[in-house]
């Protein structure tokens, strides 16, 4: 009796140590591997959960098998029906009653987790972050800190004594997104006309990934998340560097007459010109950006021409527009972006 | 009162008519019988389309970039696919089960609105028609014509001229708005045929559960189509008389879509369930050779179930911003449904305990059922718990659970449903060793495909993506999820064989095949058109066990 609680013990933490180890790495975008606050309260409502329902499934499954085997139709059967038997008060008392307990202890539980996400303050000292969902990019805006960006959210990482969470206001600027990087926080929708808020804190560094999760049209596939924790200092650097103004020089001066005489401007801005259009990613610091096309491609130059050329390749219905530009002036633009840095 | 004499002589089959001659009979008849078999066909036909569009998805998701089928046509797939399998599938083949069932099985001649019976069906036939005259009809657009792309809960504000140009998102309004009034005509007909048809002697608390649950599931239909109806037509409005209902660059809401599409879409769930219920509580027992355990706590349970599902609805929407208040009142609700569920499971459970169990090929489904219905429920638990679903929802593991109610409890059910009538319907014994081997071909089917596609879901994997990245730990699940569609269709194409095979080559089946207890088995198969030569009287829930075991009937202990 002993030697097989060991072994149970044993076996217990060898999985618990297998799972330990294996969380981030299954998947980078693994539910059950938060390091955030909230998708950390998530986790642990989520093993009680889990817990509570594999007792279930083992009790009743055991019993159907049971059920199954030991009451089959015998061979040596004498043709006579079985007893008949036509309820229990009892019986039927108790699989009523138990249900109501569990239901009010999974309902108790999940209430305290709600609360906890949903009604926490905002700290004073909290990043804000203000999220537009577009078809089919996001838009970041730091309303205090005076930046806009696109697709690749920088946030700080969040130190448990002295948290610096971040906060997002989630809009959408056409049809219904869904903010959703499993690792650090559950899914809150973009919905036009309907403000909603989400905040997350977290505890490592590093690249997260995501992607919306709210059907929004054709390319809802490629709509990619990277949120990058930074630490405070890396992040303070960085929005230093997104606060400058674009930098031109005299030998691309040619690709940005042609971006600017061509509908480029109509969508995209470039801060400090007169670049100033707010349907798609504002282009001020593109080359700050590990990928384009809201993740879809990383952001190298032959991808970058290749995107210009024909969006549809990359991201076939995009709401980009292939300008038909010839191959030198294709050039020229390719060569003007990659100066904003 | 010999079996016998109720059903009458087998009548005997005359010159056949011209083939015309014939088909324009169905057309025009009004029997509850034959409307039942067309309501049955028709989903079949259905069934296969959305099969074969579920196929074309799974293909393409088969690997990280694949390029099987565009955006623009996977979208379109799994638009038509959830419309098609929830509308002019599920729907339409319960309804063809009740229209052939329970005028039989409550003593009854035929349906209480015969020419109801028949405009409903022609309703919900022209519905399906429309949905896929889109694919040739509206603006033809590349991949697959102007079919819907909106998803199958078409949310705002996606659905407005802005976002859904052309007829696309018309032909869905449409054909929903129509085989709508199909549905609530059959829901009315159900109920008054319940309340109003019954022999001499069945009460209420005497009716075969089938009778209880369908008229459940007829309330439903009346409280959960209207509102689906009523948002089709303000999205008709919108979209071509200048509305603003849910035009939200006019201010309108998009949220009050998801409301009105939700208290439609939640209490539609235990539409298509509440039947499969139906049928397991008519197999069970007589494959366990014991009556139904708790007859009394099974009908309340179910009508509980009806009432607590009118509650829930806004369950799919935990991540829409609701207040946390809204939120916890929607776990409570959707929690406290669990508790009728599991009673029914207990009940179902404890039929079987102390009996003799058959496998024959409809209890086999029905076991099936019992098993996948339990994990469906677990599943369901979880993401009742709202913050958990804040990580589940539109991911695939919702798209898993939601697949195991409709596939592994209310498919395996119908499977069930369909081997066990077949012979009252078509007069003739299916094949049992190919009925075994399309059980046995969908259940791996069926659990390589379901089982493995919760862990994408828990990885991060949302649904209605056409492709995805590889480096997420995606690649491997889907891939076995694919496979297992093949072994669903193999199962799929073997039950229609055998149907079309028995219905030609299959023994005789006599009566009552399965030593049954309800009216159905006491009349030919197929039964006459009048289906009783003299309408039965009963004194108890099992009338042909009454007449079987004369020393012993049910009427003493009910």
């Amino acid at each position: 009796m002993r030697g097989s609680r060991t072994i149970v013990t044993v076996c217990w933490s060898a999985v618990g140590a297998f799972a330990e180890t294996a969380r981030p790495f299954l998947s980078p975008t693994n539910i059950f591997a938060p390091v955030s606050t909230p998708a950390q309260s998530i986790f642990d409502l989520s093993v009680f959960v889990l817990e509570v329902t594999a007792l279930i499934f083992v009790l009743v499954f055991g019993l159907l098998v049971y059920a199954v085997v030991k009451f089959r139709k015998r061979r040596t059967g004498d043709g006579q029906e079985p007893a008949q038997v036509y309820g229990s008060s009892q019986l039927e008392l108790a699989w009523t009653v138990i249900p109501v307990l569990i239901v009010v202890v999974l309902f108790l539980a999940s209430a305290r987790v709600i609360a906890s996400i949903q009604n926490a303050a905002q700290p004073s000292n909290a990043i804000e972050v203000t999220v537009i969902g577009h078809q089919f990019w996001w838009e970041y805006r730091y309303p205090s800190l005076g930046v806009v960006t696109a697709n690749e959210l920088h946030i700080p990482v969040s130190d448990p004594v002295h948290p610096t969470p971040t906060y997002l206001t989630l809009l959408s600027a056409d049809t219904d997104h869904s903010f959703w990087v499993p690792r650090l926080a559950g899914k809150t929708d973009l919905i036009p006309n309907h403000p909603n808020s989400m905040w997350m804190d977290p505890h490592e560094t590093g690249l997260f990934l995501g992607q919306c999760a709210q059907y929004c049209g054709t390319q809802h596939a490629m709509m990619l998340l990277r949120v990058y924790v930074q630490t405070r200092d890396e992040f303070d650097r960085w929005i230093h560097q997104q606060r400058q103004r674009a930098q031109v020089t005299d030998t691309v001066s040619e690709g940005q007459k042609i971006f600017q005489r061509t509908a480029c401007i109509t969508c995209h801005a470039v801060g400090g010109t007169v670049a100033n259009g707010r349907f798609g990613p504002d282009l001020t610091h593109l080359m700050s950006r590990d990928t384009i096309a809201s993740g879809a491609a990383p952001n190298t130059p032959a991808n970058l021409r290749h995107w210009i050329q024909d969006p549809d390749a990359i991201k076939p219905g995009s709401k980009m527009p292939a300008m038909g530009l010839s191959d030198p002036e294709l050039n020229s633009v390719t060569a003007y972006l990659e100066t904003l840095r | 009162m010999s079996i016998e004499s109720v059903a009458g002589p087998i009548p005997q089959t005359a010159m056949r008519p011209p083939l015309v001659e014939q088909l324009h009979s169905w057309v025009i008849t009004v029997d509850h019988k034959r409307l039942g078999i067309l309501y049955i066909l028709y989903a079949l036909v259905f069934l296969l389309v959305g099969g074969l569009e579920a196929t074309i998805m799974r293909i393409q998701l088969i690997r990280p970039h694949n390029d099987f089928v565009s955006p623009q046509v996977f979208n379109r797939m799994f638009t038509m696919h959830g419309t098609t399998m929830i509308f002019f599938v599920v729907m339409p083949v319960m309804f063809g089960f009740a229209n052939y069932l329970i005028p039989l099985m409550i003593g009854a001649r035929d349906m209480a609105f015969p020419r109801l019976n028949a405009f409903s069906f022609w309703m919900t036939a022209f519905g399906g028609l429309l949905l896929y005259f889109s694919l040739v009809g509206g603006d033809g657009l590349y991949g697959a014509g102007s079919a819907p792309d909106v998803g199958w809960f078409a949310y705002a504000p996606l659905t407005s001229k802005t976002f859904s140009q052309g007829h696309s998102t018309d032909f869905w309004t449409l054909s929903l708005l129509i085989s709508g009034f199909g549905s609530v005509g059959t829901a009315i007909n159900i109920i008054a045929t319940i309340l109003c048809s019954r022999c001499d002697g069945m009460t209420l608390s005497k009716m075969p559960l089938l009778a209880w649950l369908n008229l459940t599931m007829g309330g439903l239909v009346i409280l959960a189509v209207s509102p689906l109806t009523a948002a089709q037509l303000m999205l008709l409005i919108d979209r071509y008389l200048g509305g603003h209902f849910f035009d939200t660059q006019a201010g309108g809401s998009a949220v009050l879509w998801m409301h009105f599409f939700w208290v439609f879409g939640h209490p539609e769930v235990y539409v298509l369930v509440i039947p499969a219920f139906a049928f397991a509580s008519e197999i069970i027992p007589v494959f366990s050779r014991k009556a139904i355990f708790g007859y009394p706590v099974m009908v309340a349970a179910t009508i509980c179930i009806g009432f607590i599902g009118m509650s829930v609805w806004a369950h799919h929407m935990f991540t829409v911003g609701m207040s946390s208040n809204a939120n916890t009142f929607f776990v409570l609700s959707t929690m406290a449904i669990a508790v009728p569920t599991g009673i029914k499971i207990f009940n179902w459970l404890a039929t079987m305990w102390g009996g003799q169990i058959h496998f024959e090929t409809p209890m086999l489904f029905c076991i099936a059922f019992l098993f996948q219905f339990l994990i469906a429920g677990l599943t369901g638990i979880m993401q009742a718990a709202a913050p958990f679903d804040w990580q589940l929802t539109a991911s695939y593991f919702v798209v898993a659970h939601f697949h195991y109610v409709i596939v592994g409890g209310i498919l395996f059910t119908l499977f069930g449903a369909f081997y066990y009538w077949f012979p009252k319907m078509s007069g003739r014994m299916y094949n049992e060793a190919l009925g075994r081997l399309h059980f046995w071909l969908f259940i791996i089917g069926f659990h390589l495909t379901f089982d493995f596609m919760h862990i994408p879901g828990v990885l991060g994997m949302p649904r209605r993506i056409y492709t995805y990245e590889p480096g997420r730990g995606w690649d491997i699940w889907n891939l076995i999820v694919t496979i297992g569609v093949f072994f669903q269709a193999a199962g799929v194409l073997i039950f229609i064989g055998n149907l079309v095979w028995s219905y030609f080559r299959g023994k005789l089946a006599g009566s009552d095949p399965w030593d049954g207890w309800t009216l159905e088995w006491s009349t030919t198969s197929p039964p006459p058109t009048y289906n009783f030569r003299a309408i039965p009287a009963v004194k108890s829930r099992r009338p042909l066990w009454d007449l079987k075991h004369p020393e012993d009937p049910d009427w003493h202990y009910e």
